[in-house]
């Protein structure tokens, strides 16, 4: 399967429960870097690197193949709460 | 400046050089084979690798060294450890470009498929993204603190907390 900006964002929302998914292409044309920021209840209660562990045991296939992968983690209160610091920092 | 970066600990370099050998057995570092193939952890890797993870309290596996990173998330971490002030002495680096058994033997080992890798007194703490999030909220400098791996303080008060030049 061709792993790209697509094909992610779905493989995330078939396997998580997620409010929000973002991912983004930060390669500059090759492909191989990734990041991504996800929202989902499941991060509940769950510390950082649980919610990474989490995260990488469903995409373990896809993220093996790329060169490089970064994520955030929010559950919808924390990303409510970034949204709203963000909009005021710029302004 | 801190002299984080003086230490180039060659550790790994003999150990996992005596479990790559050449020898019997099929030839898993043929370019032939995914990274998935050669990813089964060996006894000798496993057991360099806990000798690694043991050598300091501190243990970043990363790509390339602290004086000269093979890569922007590498260097990010070992930034972030020299402005927390972790003492040099306490701290070990390893090169996984040198070594591909340690490059996937560290992500069988630690279930995690990036590099960078930070242990702390053995214990797994993250990649990059984790140590810049734990940076930013102060749970980084807390648990360095707690860990005992802080350079001593000098005169300047910039040892922990956040960064204050």
């Amino acid at each position: 399967m061709e792993i790209n900006v697509s094909t992610l964002e779905e493989s995330i929302t078939k396997r998580l429960k997620v409010a929000h998914v973002e991912v983004q292409d930060m390669s500059g044309g090759c492909g191989q870097i990734f990041e991504a920021v996800i929202v989902s209840p499941e991060f509940k209660g769950k510390t950082t690197l649980a919610r990474h562990r989490l995260v990488n045991n469903e995409l373990k296939e896809e993220i093996a193949k790329v060169h490089a992968w970064t994520q955030k983690c929010y559950t919808e209160e924390e990303w409510e709460k970034k949204r709203s610091q963000d909009a005021v920092a710029s302004t | 400046m801190a002299t984080l970066f003086s230490r180039a600990v060659p550790l790994f370099a003999r150990t996992a050089r005596m479990a790559i050998r050449p020898g019997a057995g099929p030839q898993v570092r043929s370019h032939l084979f995914n990274s998935a193939q050669i990813r089964r952890l060996s006894d000798e890797t496993r057991q360099a690798i806990d000798k690694a993870i043991s050598s300091s309290p501190v243990v970043l596996f990363m790509k390339g060294t602290p004086e000269k990173p093979q890569c922007g998330f590498s260097r990010a971490t070992v930034q972030i450890l020299g402005l927390q002030g972790v003492d040099p002495k306490k701290f070990s680096a390893f090169n996984v470009l040198e070594d591909e058994e340690l490059r996937s033997g560290i992500k069988e080992y630690s279930t995690w498929p990036t590099i960078p890798q930070l242990y702390i007194n053995k214990e797994f703490i993250g990649g990059c993204d984790i140590l810049v999030s734990m940076h930013q909220n102060g749970d980084l400098a807390e648990l360095l603190e707690k860990e005992g791996v802080l350079a001593p303080a000098e005169e300047s008060e910039s040892a922990s907390g956040t960064s204050s030049s």
